[in-house]
């Protein structure tokens, strides 16, 4: 494992008597991709700001290569930043955006040239030298973006939600872009955004947080196959999730039935919150399901169907490519591995239930975090 | 109704720049009389330039002008900065003290100048003579900081916020962050601001009249003297260069205003 490069400890910060953030404590490793996700207000950005140093933490410390850093200006600071909307300098071409920094650092003019050039090559810009930065597109000024901040050789890069102004095709493809560019640099990258697809594809490392919390800390594929709470794992993909008795080691009860889980270590009889992901369930005829319920909506959403389950009252979200019609009884079944038990926390009965649903909920959610904090 | 408007205004101009007409008009007459056109001449104009008393007006009040509106400039744009980085609540309160000066009537403001430097000048300082040019340009300055503040503000407030943060995240420190970048953002501002304050400059009499002395009077002050006895003509002819001159700087301005709209608009829609 690469060195320790940042650390974050017992961070608290706090606006007008309000906390955004709550006891952080993080560290970031050397040629790391990091990702913080979460909805908007989590404090993801507000912990950003604080380490590339545009904030001053209320209390806690911020140790950058084991020095404490907690008051030293940004531009004191071996760390750059991607900016949310580029915040590229209008009054200068594509050229002299890129060499600012080094611009101010005085560093000699061959070197610059070498540099910037160097760099306008990595970012696939090679000839948009002494073109002004708003006849660029969308995509362009965020490769000069991320230009002109690793062009000074930072030891990490502070990314803050640097795909959210673009369109799905373009946001595509300067995912893979960036994962190349972060590869070819080993530089840390710090990454914020609220779009788990992104985070999930992208990270070495995702910080799940909110209300100013981290919720999990981990590789992709275990926040999404093993959230720690209702919370995680309804904001990573869709879950199901109820309420659940775990009676001994690999055996949980719910809906008045046993099942085989493959998960261990709770006490007798703990109330739980079971997880079963909507692409985990399998159809079957009734006869041979563990539970039968009635499908009472169908979107077609392209790669699937979703539909929503009735079972007993409780409505199950389940992700399909066969067909089944409204009013259709159709059985389930689970296999251990399909189960995942979380303990109760203060997200239980949050989230995961699907009795409310409707198509329209995704768009009108993702809207809303448009609007970061 | 779109006639009646457009004679409206067309009437609405006509009364607006018929007194500047007639001015014009009287500065090429022959005649003494300015209610009868005898017949074109430059006259006016060459004596004006003879006279080196008035040019040493027009010499004074250039001056001022130049010196305050500079000064004012300069101290504008950095109380606007200023301002413009306190918490909201301060920032409220410090544009409401800015523009009360402005809104106070001349008259007020003149007289308490006056009491102020003749106060400062003879009790503190020990002067004889407290109204000096130094009064009268502090003075100017003073009136022409709330027009330098008022357009540089609204230039800062449409500035990307994350303009200053990307400099101080590249290496510069924040007084270099605003000589590299924000300096640029607000130049527009900083231009008309300058401009309105050397206009104002240039015309004001009621403050100027109480806080000169003897020995560094404007045209403004100079010129109400001479209205108990009858104008000279001469003076007309000033008075139309000044116009002229106000009227370049302001088409000046506007073109600029023209040209760099024109530049953002082609540029957005070359970025598309």
């Amino acid at each position: 494992m690469s060195k320790e490069l940042i650390r974050l400890q017992d961070l608290t910060m706090e606006f007008d008597g309000e906390r955004i953030l709550d006891g952080i404590n993080l560290y970031f490793n050397d040629h790391e991709f990091l990702t913080l996700l979460g909805p908007s207000g989590c404090g993801k950005t507000t912990t950003l700001r604080i380490i590339g140093g545009f904030l001053t933490p209320t209390s806690g410390k911020v140790i950058f290569d084991g020095k404490v850093v907690n008051d030293l200006p940004p531009y004191q600071r071996q760390v750059n930043t991607v900016f949310q909307r580029y915040a590229l300098f209008p009054h200068l071409d594509v050229y002299d955006n890129v060499a600012f920094g080094l611009k101010v650092a005085k560093v000699p003019k061959d070197e610059i040239q070498r540099r910037v050039t160097e760099m306008l090559e990595t970012v696939s810009l090679k000839g948009y030298e002494n073109r002004r930065v708003d006849s660029l597109s969308g995509g362009q000024q965020q490769r000069v973006a991320i230009a002109r901040a690793l062009v000074n050789r930072p030891k990490v890069l502070l990314l803050d939600e640097p795909l959210a102004a673009l369109d799905l095709r373009l946001r595509k493809d300067m995912q893979n872009e960036l994962k190349r560019i972060q590869q070819a640099t080993g530089i840390t990258f710090i990454y914020v955004t609220h779009d788990q697809e992104e985070a999930l594809s992208m990270s070495d490392t995702v910080v799940v947080m909110d209300k100013g919390r981290i919720q999990q800390i981990g590789r992709p594929e275990d926040i999404y196959n093993e959230p720690k709470n209702a919370f995680v794992a309804d904001f990573i993909g869709e879950s199901n999730i109820l309420d659940g008795v775990m009676l001994s080691d690999y055996h949980v009860r719910f809906f008045g039935r046993v099942f085989d889980c493959v998960d261990k270590g709770f006490a007798p009889n703990e109330n739980v919150d079971v997880v079963i992901r909507p692409e985990d369930i399998d159809i079957v005829p009734q006869a041979q399901g563990h539970l039968v319920g009635t499908v009472t909506s169908v979107t077609f959403k392209g790669l699937n169907y979703d539909i929503i389950v009735e079972f007993k009252g409780f409505k199950w979200l389940i992700q399909t490519t066969d067909y089944q019609p409204v009013g259709a009884v159709i059985g389930i079944r689970l296999n251990p591995e399909d189960i995942h038990i979380m303990h109760k926390s203060e997200y239980s009965g949050m989230f995961g239930d699907y009795s409310s649903y409707s198509a329209e909920y995704d768009e009108l959610t993702e809207d809303a975090e448009d609007e970061e904090e | 109704m779109k006639r009646t408007n457009r004679v409206l205004t067309i009437l609405i101009f006509v009364f607006l720049y018929i007194p500047m007409v007639v001015l014009v008009v009287a500065s090429f007459n022959t005649g003494k009389d300015i209610t009868e056109f005898e017949g074109f001449t430059l006259r006016q104009y060459s004596r004006l330039f003879q006279d080196s008393s008035l040019l040493e007006l027009l010499r004074n009040s250039l001056i001022i002008s130049v010196l305050a509106s500079a000064a004012a400039t300069v101290f504008g744009t950095v109380a606007a900065v200023g301002i413009h980085n306190l918490n909201p609540r301060l920032r409220k309160t410090a544009m409401t003290l800015t523009n009360i000066p402005m809104t106070n009537p001349d008259i007020v403001t003149g007289v308490s100048l006056s009491l102020l430097f003749v106060f400062v000048g003879t009790r503190l300082l020990g002067q004889r003579n407290s109204l000096t040019f130094w009064t009268l340009l502090i003075a100017h300055i003073t009136f022409n900081l709330p027009y330098v503040i008022l357009n540089v503000m609204p230039k800062l407030k449409q500035m990307d916020a994350s303009l200053t943060d990307a400099a101080m995240d590249l290496g510069c420190t924040p007084v270099q962050a605003f000589f590299r970048v924000t300096l640029y953002e607000i130049m527009p501002g900083i231009v008309s601001g300058a401009i309105m304050a050397f206009t104002m400059s240039l015309d004001d009499f009621v403050i100027s009249y109480f806080v000169s002395g003897l020995d560094f009077v404007t045209l403004p002050v100079e010129i109400y003297s001479y209205t108990k006895k009858p104008l000279q003509p001469k003076i007309y002819a000033m008075f139309t260069l000044l116009f002229l001159m106000i009227l370049a700087l302001m088409i000046a301005m506007n073109v600029i205003q023209l040209y760099t709209d024109k530049k953002k608009a082609h540029t957005r829609s070359a970025g598309l």
